[in-house]
């Protein structure tokens, strides 16, 4: 019953000049979504230092869902500090997440032009 | 809507449903006149009852089912999400990022968490026989605030 999840990965270019790759959703971000999410995370190729996680076209987020973007940031965490950001949230998913302490270590964005210029 | 008008929608224990039980109540609320950021909170709060209700409560058997029933009164949307656990006998600790981000504690576990933020009341109950359920209230007086 929930929308399956799609991750697409593309790069840019932060204001700073150096790349980013940016893990773009689609579809719900909940219990479901795991596998999508952790094996796009997990393809990046080691020399990535920048992500943003994008969440434009995502509708629904639910507290499973959450996890998994804990389970990203503790792994970027983990594997010698890559840096990670959100943007494209809702202004409630943005206050949800911010709630549950999740902007204490990922940047959180309106949108990818402002995500880009902080990093 | 007169006060006392009451909605109650059965889904499976199937997790997804918890998107109708969401949808409804947020409809109930638009009718009622919630503003739309109200209207968000809640709708994650019954989203979060749904989900514990059918993952805990009914432990995804696909038998059972979950209740969620929406009653208006006066000033306010109650909200029961009934199940066939046998309840929470306490709440569990707040979440806590710092030690997500250690290792120390599952990143799962937000979901009440989430609930008593996101709504002016929030009480769990164990009964009738056979049955648990969580009650959620939003008031329309907090729109003026």
């Amino acid at each position: 019953m929930q929308a399956a999840t799609k991750v697409s990965e593309r790069t840019a270019t932060a204001a700073s000049g150096s790349p980013v790759t940016i893990l773009a959703f689609s579809g719900d971000i909940a219990s479901t979504s795991k596998d999508a999410i952790m094996q796009a995370y997990h393809g990046l190729d080691g020399s990535v230092a920048k992500v943003l996680l994008d969440f434009t076209s995502v509708d629904y987020v639910n507290s499973s869902g959450i996890a998994i973007i804990i389970q990203v940031l503790l792994e970027a965490s983990k594997s010698g500090g890559r840096t990670i950001g959100i943007f494209g949230l809702s202004p409630h998913f943005n206050k949800v997440f911010t709630m549950v302490g999740v902007a204490k270590y990922a940047s959180m964005s309106p949108d990818e032009g402002t995500a880009l210029a902080g990093l | 809507m007169k006060s006392g008008s009451c909605v109650e929608v059965r889904i499976p224990s199937e997790l997804g449903f918890e998107k109708v039980g969401m949808s409804t109540g947020a409809s109930m609320a638009k009718l009622m006149g919630f503003s739309a950021d109200r209207i968000e909170d809640l709708k994650t709060a019954i989203a979060e009852a749904c989900i514990n209700a059918i993952e805990h409560g009914n432990q995804l058997n696909d038998s059972l089912s979950v209740y969620v029933v929406l009653s208006k009164n006066e000033d306010a949307l109650e909200v029961k999400v009934i199940d066939d656990g046998a309840g929470i006998i306490e709440p569990p600790a707040t979440p806590d990022m710092d030690r997500k981000m250690l290792g120390e504690e599952d990143p799962r576990g937000m979901g009440m968490f989430l609930i008593q933020a996101l709504v002016d009341e929030a009480e769990w109950h164990q009964g009738p026989p056979g049955k648990s359920f969580v009650r959620l209230v939003i008031r329309l007086d907090k729109e003026k605030e």
